[in-house]
């Protein structure tokens, strides 16, 4: 009986074919369109919403200008309305798809093909993202309002795109490990927004209320110090790392370093904190749901110790009885 | 070809498989019975790398199941029984992504579909998207992707349930087709009957352990304990039964318009003195037979209880 080839290459591992199906299978429903239709139309309307109020606002005082300050304050705008958006959105995105297999009766069917289980896991999330990137770029002629009025080089915009996609992979990769952790989508969903909401809420207010308490007793010693740890707090905050890549200097006063002397600096960028931390926190979500999705990969491991040992002695054993290898 | 070792699994304090052992050989057809609950589906997902065991071992093709599950993978085509498709997807894009997920090339995959596709009898149906298939051919679309990647043993748990009687009928001769082609089949299933005519072995389960094992012919030839014997005379059918109570070996006689039924448990050798004694008595016997035990009767004799190996 014939054994089926391996699969391998570098072609199978580019056009996967759990990837493949999440692809073809997304965008045969109308709810894909939909939900890109609806995003775009949020971020426009905001953007019109802005546009108009400023004119009117300006209107009634010195005439009509939308110059290059306007046309910046807006990008700020856009920009974080764009990263709540995505906060609403890569989660549910991501949060069923695992889950949403096991429901429908079809993960134990693609556990047993040749598919490993970090295959399933990353193609998954790298559908999840394609489409989150595929709803971001359709936002790019929104932005184009901004190049008109100037204010903005295009290399921070493409900074923010790519904070866009972290921020994204973040979401995404703790969607996938709800996913696999919870049998129940429901529950996998509301675990995801929950972890959500910590890094994009309890973040920002923890900062607040411990900025509010170390500011008062900062400068009452003799020699105030360099910078306080309370700027750790605002770094995980991904709207103060966002914002920390349009105005660098905020850094410096997240972690109340001494204006005075110009020669102090922060002890790290916000965005830059954000990434290493949250790095290791989207690496170490990823590691555990392509662990926990495979039950039969968490004993591997322990058993495999032991079956070096019985490996050799069986090969040992098979060497010592003549054609007993032939009906293994 | 596949090698059972003392397996148990246990979900909390329920002992699903306790210390269950067999082997099956290539190219056989392994009936898998025993009530709901029995541990079938448990072993079967052992086997099938999706659960791990407790305790004990699981060999497919000389690979353990939770050392090797790749290579144990890459031999073994499941069908759990219960499983849901891609609606979304097209009978044969269904059958060309799991072709994929195995590896196998689209120019290899392009010529093997449509072979699966008329093996399940869904040639007509390679356009249509799974969703509108119904139940019996989802069933059958299931069946031919567990074959998409040629597997030498194909674990198929309870693949009949559900199906209307032409359904059922069209998937026992699909089962045939792939034992004549020598697979290795392990199949569970409640219609007893239908497994009788197809498998070479049975393995009786209950409680998660294994009560028979074997040929279907030397478990009936076992479990013969109580055979049943239908007499039919030429008149005085009434009296023989009255003397046929008294008679050793006898446990029940039942007498109708067809004939005498006699439950009796001796050998070989005592049925045969039980009619040199009927026509000793010189009654005209018109016919002397024994009733043959069914998978059914055999299932229902094992699983009251008492153990026939």
């Amino acid at each position: 009986m014939s054994t089926p080839k391996r699969p391998g290459g570098l072609g199978s591992l580019w056009i996967n074919p759990v990837l493949d199906k999440e692809f073809r299978l997304r965008m045969r429903t109308p709810r894909s369109f939909i939900a890109l239709l609806a995003y775009v139309f949020v971020l426009g309307g905001l953007a019109i919403g802005f546009i108009y109020v400023t004119m009117g606002f300006q209107n009634s005082q010195a005439g009509m200008r939308f110059d290059p300050t306007t046309s910046r304050l807006l990008f700020y705008v856009l920009s974080i309305a764009q990263l709540v958006l995505i906060a609403f959105m890569t989660p549910a995105l991501t949060a069923g798809v695992i889950s949403g297999e096991r429901e429908k009766q079809t993960l134990n069917i693609l556990l047993t093909t040749q598919q490993s289980s970090s295959a399933i896991v990353l193609s998954k999330l790298a559908s999840s993202l394609a489409f989150m990137v595929l709803i971001v770029l359709a936002t790019l002629p929104i932005y184009s309002v901004v190049f008109l009025y100037g204010g903005i080089s295009p290399s921070q915009l493409i900074l923010v795109f790519l904070f866009y996609l972290f921020t994204m992979l973040l979401l995404g990769a703790i969607g996938i490990l709800c996913s696999t952790l919870f049998k129940r989508t429901i529950m996998a969903v509301i675990m995801a927004y929950g972890m959500t909401l910590f890094i994009f809420v309890v973040t920002g207010v923890a900062y607040l209320l411990l900025f509010a308490v170390v500011q008062q007793t900062y400068y009452s010693g003799t020699v105030p110090p360099k910078y306080s740890w309370v700027g750790f707090i605002l770094g995980l905050n991904p709207a103060g790392a966002l914002i920390s890549i349009f105005e660098p200097g905020i850094s410096k006063q997240a972690f109340l370093v001494n204006s005075g002397n110009l020669q102090d600096d922060a002890p790290i960028a916000l965005w830059l904190e954000f990434l290493l931390v949250y790095a290791v926190v989207t690496a170490g979500a990823l590691w555990i749901a392509i662990r926990r999705i495979r039950p039969v990969r968490r004993r591997k491991a322990e058993d495999e110790e032991t079956v070096q040992g019985e490996e050799e002695s069986a090969v040992a054993e098979m060497k010592s009885v003549p054609g007993k290898s032939d009906r293994s | 070809m596949i090698e059972i070792s003392e397996l148990s699994k246990r979900y909390g304090s329920f002992q699903a498989l306790d210390k269950i052992s067999m082997t099956i050989g290539a190219g056989t057809v392994f009936g898998f019975v025993g009530p709901n609950g029995a541990g079938k589906s448990t072993t079967m997902s052992i086997l099938a790398t999706l659960l791990l065991p407790d305790s004990g071992t699981a060999k497919v093709s000389g690979y353990d199941v939770t050392r090797h599950p790749k290579e144990v993978r890459r031999r073994i085509g499941y069908m759990p029984d219960f499983f849901g498709v891609y609606d979304r997807f097209k009978t044969d894009e269904y059958l060309h992504f799991y072709g994929a997920s195995y590896g196998i090339a689209r120019t290899e995959r392009e010529k093997l579909i449509p072979q699966l596709l008329e093996l399940v009898n869904l040639s007509d149906k390679k356009e249509a998207y799974v969703d509108g298939l119904s139940r019996g051919m989802k069933q059958r679309l299931c069946l031919a992707r567990s074959l998409v990647h040629d597997p030498e043993v194909l674990i198929l748990d309870e693949p009949a349930s559900g199906l209307d009687p032409r359904a059922r009928i069209e998937m026992r001769e699909i089962l045939k087709e792939l034992k004549r082609m020598g697979k290795t089949i392990i199949i569970s299933s409640h219609i007893l009957p239908e497994l009788a005519e197809m498998v070479d072995e049975i393995g009786v389960i209950e409680h998660g352990r294994m009560v028979a094992q074997g040929k279907v012919s030397d478990i009936q030839s076992r479990m013969r304990v109580n055979r049943v014997l239908h007499i039919r005379t030429l008149g005085r059918q009434e009296e023989l039964a009255v003397r046929l109570r008294d008679e050793e070996h006898v446990s029940r006689v039942l007498d109708d318009a067809n004939g005498i039924q006699v439950h009796f448990s001796g050998e070989d050798a005592q049925q045969m003195h039980l009619l040199r004694r009927i026509m000793d008595w010189e009654y005209e016997v018109v016919s002397f037979n024994e009733a043959q035990t069914n998978l059914e009767d055999v299932f229902l004799e094992i699983t009251k209880g008492g153990a026939a190996t």
